[in-house]
Formats: C-alpha cells, structure tokens, sequence
C-alpha cells in the first residue's frame, strides 16, 4: 500500500509539473519582425541620468517614429552579462542593453546579442578606428554601438607633488623613481597602490604596453595573457610591489578613500571616469588633484590604455531589431543624447564630435582648477592603443582577482600569478570546446 | 459496481489527497523541480565549435558525471571546504558555549534586569548578516577603524587582522557575534520549560547552583543543544555573507574562500552554471551527510541513555 500511495504522489506530481509547462510554453507570441506600427523597447543599462535621455527620445525622436523605449535600471558589469545570458535562455531578454566591451565577444559567443551592421547606417564615421574595432570584434559584422569610453590617464595630488619636490612622470621609470623618492622623502606616504580587485585597470596597461590577450587566425583562438608585454608589466608592479615602493591593498575600500582623501596615497592611474569616483572618495581633496597623460615605456611613445567603457546593443531575442538600432545609433551619436548623458550620468562619449561639444567646454567640478581637463582628455583618447577581448574574460578577470592577490599579499613573483591567468582562461577555452591554438 | 454506497466511500478514500494537493502543488513547484532542474544541469555541459561567434556556434550537450569529477579533483573546492572546516572549528563550540552559558546566567536567580540583558544579547541576531560583515569590516581595517586609533594612541601593537590566521578569528567573530544570540534564546526556553520541582528536589538533596547547573540543567537541555548544534553545522557549511562581504577589503579572500562562493562565482562571474549546480549538489550532499549523521549519532546516543 505505501508504495502505491507514494507512485500515485509521484504521478500527480509530474502532472502538475507538466501543466505548468504546458501553460508557459502558451506565453510566447508571435515572431513576426516587422516594424509597422507603433513600437515598444525595453532597454537594460546601468548608466546613471539614463531615464532622462531615454525621455529625450520618447518625446522627440521616438515620437515621431512611434518607438518608445522602456528604460530598466541594472546592476553593472558581470552582474548584468549573467542576468542578459539567462534572459536570453529562457528567451525574455530586453531589446537593448548596455555591455561593456570586454563582455561582447562573451555575448556574442552566446547568442544573446544581434549583428547590425545593416540598420546602422553610417555610425562608424563618428567613432575612432580602436574604438569601433571593439565592436566588430574584427568582423564584417557590428555587434553594438560604442557609447562612452575610458582612456587611462595619471592623477595626482599636484599640491603634494609640490611639497615633497616631486615632477610628474612621463615613462614608467620615472613612475618607478617618482615612487621610491617619495618613500625617501616620506616612509609612511605611497606614490599609489597595486590592486588585485580589478582586472580592467592591469588589462588597460597591458594594452598600453602592445598585449593582445585574445587574438584569432582563421578558425582557431589564441591566447597571449602571458605575451612579452603583459610580462613587462606585470614584472614592473611585482617589482615596485615587492620592494615596497609602492602599496598593495585593493582599490575601493574605505581605507583606500582615506588615504586618498587624507595624502597617503597622492596619484592614481585611473580612466576619465576618475573625477567621479574621486568626488565620492576624496572629497576634501577637492580642487588639489591634476591630471597628466599616462607614463610611456619609451619616452617617444604616445600611447594608453583603457579601462572600462560600454556599448549599446540589440539582442538577437528584440522583436524590433531594426527599430533598436536606431535608437542604439541615435542614443550614441545624437548630440542632445550624448550631452544629457554627460551631464547626469558623467560618462565621457566615444563619439569623438561629442567629446569637444558644450558639455565637455568646461572640466569637471572636482578638477575646477585644471581648465582644460577634457581638451587634454580628448587628445589622450586619440592615442588609445587597439583592444582584444576574447570569449571567457570573466574567467581570466576572476583568475587574477585571486591570483593577483595573493600575489601582492605575498609580495611573490608576479609573472608567475600571470602565467596562473594564462593556464585557467586556456583551459577553460579548451573545455568549452573552442578551437585554440598553442 | 457503482452502488452509491460504494461512490462514497471512494470519495472518502480520495479526501486525504485532495486535501494533499495544495501542499504538493507548492512543494513540487518550488522544491522539486528546481532541485531536479539544478540536478539535471549538473550533468550538461557547453560544447562551443570553432572560433563560438555566430549563431548556433554554442549546443549544451550531455556531460555525464564530469563535473562532478571536476568538482572533485579541483584542489580549490577542497582548499575551501578545509578553510570552513577550520572556521567551523571556532564558529560552533565558541557560539554554542557562549549560547549555553549566558542561557544558564540568565536563568540563574541572581541575574537582574534579565529582560534587558536577554534583548541585547539576541539583538545581533537581527541585523542582516550583510550589515554586520560591513560593519565589522570597517572595524578590522586599520585605517578607518576606532580601535586601531586607540591602539596607535596607547603605543600597543596594530594586529593585522585581515590577513592569515586571524583571518579566521576575523571571520568567525561576525559569525558568533551575530549567531550567539539566537542559539541562546533556544537553550534559554528549553530551559524555562524545566519544572521548578526538579530544582527543588536538587536543592533539598543539597545541590550547589554550580551542580544543578552542570548535572540537572544541561542534560535535561541536551535536545536543544543538539538542535543548536545541527543548525550550526548547517550555517557553517554554508558560509558566504562574511567572506563574500570581506573580499573586497582585503587581498587574503580569494573568490573562492568557500566551497559556497566558488558555486558562485562559478555561476554568476564566470558564466558556467553547469559547474555550479555540480558543486551545489555536492555542497547539498555533504550538509545533509554531515548533519543528519549528527542527528543519528546523537539520537541514538539518547536511546541507548534511556535504556540504561
């Protein structure tokens, strides 16, 4: 008797699990890809002041071609990349969201975002070479639309870099001696940090520096995480780590905001972007700090990297593939958009029209004192070397977020925390089955 | 055949299911299935072809137990489950001593303002474990942190404790800081449900406070000591809010500290859910292992003390 009780449960089990199937499978509409009639898109992106924008469009642009966007407020970063992957499972994804560019090749690999190259029109015209690179991922194809961008620069404290007799660096040795002055000058005072918690910042020098992490040769993937100029890098930091010229505790700790609110730590290698995180971290640094071009390996070089910076793009699950393009095109080239964006959100445009339009005439509040932080910022943008972002980023950013920090934990070779990175992300390819070259 | 006598009976015999449905509805709705559904991807994989741009380029095909076997030749997963058996360690005596002993102060009858004291001794308890990570963290780093002041100012020495061993003392601090107050309550009930007879006979017999404390209270509170004790080991395997929240504060938490943060970021950093629901499968197994063996060592324990 027991076990007929529990076969009947069982039964009655799978019946109710089978209706709710049945009943989900009911939920999905018709696939038609027409734009005729009014449209509705629904839009992911985590840039701040995005609502006003995305206003902009519905009362302007968007009402005169009936396409009104949604806009959806997300978390940022990887967070968003695994929210879009299962969306776009269980095939419920938006029409358009923000993806940084090292996370496209990862979208893309997945499906989740749709090739525009046709509804575009000529877009690429308003971005730089490097830039749109990023979004082509080297293909005829144009997976999204570059919307701001995140050239590295070097700041730093230039009252303290008066006080202790300090010039700014323009190569990465005179970073290095820079550095080793200071703790001369004063032991308990460093030049920065190196920090383990954040790729995108070594991932950006590394570029600067000619590293190509990802690059493709016919059907087949390689990876140089480990190639000669990631290892000058990595070499260099481990080196100023190990004998303690520099700091080793992360970024984005409310130690790091004192020390940078308080002239223990007095520069910062950091993106365009910085003025805002600085604002929040060191507030009653206001109006000391400066900003310069990033050091060079060789003193005739001309060069950066960047770090962070995002697009816009349609996923292959829109309905309104054509409609979304237009709006991702007109989101990123439009010069109200960009400047709305500007203002409320602080991003800096990878339009390069945007980047010395009215909203860029004056530097931001935090740099009142240096007048032409973003003529400055414009031409550093314009040296920005060219990028190569593969499949699994994530897993070679998660590798040196451990790797990386016991490294400087242990003040150990960082060559060999570098070599750590190269094995995962390889062997991760190679047990997802992409086709990789040795 | 079908007598109306015979209709209703049947009726009667279907009521108990039918009354069952609503609980099984829910039960397979939001417990078996996505157990089944995590179990079920615990044995797929991803096989990308070629370069994996393009569609079609990515099928999920059938893994067999190679993840499980991934899972349990990575030298990671094990380092993290001897890094929570380490904290377990600390965590469980220290929180279920501290839990036994305040119970037992504060049922004593010399204790005043009992009310007030049990309150703030269970008030940790409820604040969110997130909060009480972040709050604990500003307080072990050095350069924000009241203490560190106090010590710079008394010239004793700074203690790293974010790095290391005291790493562990760190980690283990927020758990029985904020876990000591709940467990208390539990003993301390069980303890209020003891009759005032049995004290009595104690006190006539000439029992000391101290030894009706240690031969009367404590084994007639066993059970919720036992209960205590399960509910410890099963927070303890699954420890996640503290490192997680410490990670960004220090180098010496990697993304995998626990076996419970490696299922994580394994999911949601790297984008490998298949891994993922093999390790949570094996975490699910060894929690269940490990406490009910417990519960069955325990019991049977308490059986063969009622035979004698």
């Amino acid at each position: 008797m027991p076990n007929t009780k529990r076969a009947r449960l069982v039964a009655s089990t799978i019946a109710i699990a089978l209706g709710a199937t049945a009943l989900a499978a009911c939920g999905s509409s018709d696939d038609s890809k027409a734009d005729s009639g009014p449209v509705n898109l629904t839009f992911w992106s985590w840039a701040p002041g995005m609502d006003k924008v995305v206003d902009l469009w519905n009362k302007g642009p968007g009402k005169k071609d009936q396409i009104t966007v949604t806009f959806k407020k997300q978390a940022s970063g990887d967070t968003l990349v695994t929210k879009i992957l299962t969306a776009h499972k269980a095939k419920t994804g938006p029409d358009l969201v923000q993806a940084e560019y090292q996370a496209l090749p990862t979208l893309v690999s997945n499906g989740a975002v749709a090739d525009i190259s046709k509804e575009i029109g000529d877009a690429k015209s308003k971005f730089a070479d490097g830039v749109w690179g990023q979004v082509t991922l080297g293909t005829d194809a144009v997976y999204a639309v570059p919307q701001d961008i995140g050239p590295l620069m070097f700041y730093y404290r230039a009252d303290l870099f008066k006080k202790y007799g300090l010039t700014v660096p323009t190569t990465w040795d005179q970073f290095a001696e820079t550095a080793r002055a200071l703790k001369k000058k004063a032991p308990d005072v460093d030049l920065t940090t190196f920090s383990a918690n954040d790729a995108g910042l070594f991932a950006g020098l590394a570029q600067q520096a000619g590293a190509k992490w990802w690059t493709t040769s016919g059907n087949k993937w390689k990876v140089g995480i480990n190639d000669a100029a990631t290892q000058k890098v990595a070499k260099f930091w481990g080196g100023l780590v190990k004998e303690g010229a520099i700091d080793n505790q992360p970024m984005y700790t409310p130690a790091w905001n004192k020390a940078l609110d308080t002239g223990k730590q007095i520069a910062w290698v950091s993106a365009v972007w910085a003025p805002g995180v600085l604002t929040t971290a060191a507030p009653s640094a206001k109006g000391k700090w400066a900003m310069a071009p990033l050091p060079q390996w060789s003193a005739n070089e001309d060069v950066t990297g960047s770090w962070g910076g995002s697009s816009t793009a349609v996923t292959t699950d829109s309905k309104h593939q054509a409609a979304a393009a237009k709006f991702a095109a007109w989101l990123n080239t439009n010069g109200d958009a960009l400047d709305t964006m500007a203002k409320e959100g602080g991003i800096y445009p990878a339009s390069t029209s945007a980047q010395l339009s009215g909203a860029f005439s004056n530097p931001p509040a935090y740099f009142s004192n240096q007048a032409d932080f973003y003529t400055k910022a414009a031409e550093i943008a314009k040296t920005t070397a060219a990028s190569a972002w593969g499949p699994n980023v994530n897993v070679a950013y998660t590798t040196f977020n451990d790797a990386f920090g016991t490294a400087a934990k242990n003040k150990s070779d960082f060559v060999t925390a570098l070599n750590t990175m190269q094995d995962t992300t390889l062997a991760d390819m190679k047990k997802q089955g992409f086709e990789v070259s040795q | 055949m079908t007598s109306p006598a015979r209709r209703r009976s049947y009726g009667v015999k279907g009521a108990p299911y039918a009354f069952l449905i609503p609980a099984t509805t829910l039960f397979s709705l939001f417990f078996v299935l996505p157990i089944g559904y995590a179990v079920w991807l615990s044995f797929r994989k991803v096989h990308v072809s070629g370069l994996g741009l393009g569609a079609g380029a990515r099928t999920e095909v059938w893994a067999g137990l190679e993840n499980y076997k991934d899972a349990l030749t990575d030298n990671e997963f094990y380092d993290g489950a001897l890094r929570v058996l380490g904290y377990g360690c600390i965590v469980v005596p220290v929180m279920l001593g501290l839990a036994l002993l305040f119970a037992l102060m504060l049922d004593s009858e010399r204790v005043r303002l009992t009310p007030f004291t049990r309150l703030a001794i269970f008030l940790p308890y409820a604040i969110p474990g997130v909060v009480a990570a972040l709050l604990w963290g500003f307080l072990y780093l050095p350069a924000v942190s009241p203490f560190y002041y106090l010590l710079d100012k008394l010239h004793l020495p700074q203690p790293d404790l974010l790095s290391g061993g005291p790493l562990y003392l760190a980690l283990s601090n927020i758990a029985i800081w904020g876990g000591t107050g709940f467990n208390m309550i539990v003993i301390y009930t069980s303890l209020r449900s003891i009759p005032a007879e049995v004290y009595e006979a104690a006190k006539l017999d000439g029992a000391s406070p101290l030894q009706i404390a240690l031969r009367i209270k404590i084994p007639m509170v066993a059970p919720s000591l036992v209960l205590t004790f399960f509910f410890s080991i099963i927070a303890t395997l699954q420890v996640f809010n503290e490192p997680m929240t410490l990670k960004p504060l220090t180098n010496s938490v990697s993304t995998t500290w626990s076996p419970l943060m490696k299922v994580y970021v394994d999911a949601f950093a790297k984008g490998d859910i298949y891994s993922a629901a093999a390790e949570a499968t094996l975490i699910a197994i060894a929690t269940l292992v490990l406490s009910f063996g417990f519960l069955r060592a325990a019991n049977r324990r308490n059986k063969q003390e009622a035979a004698q």
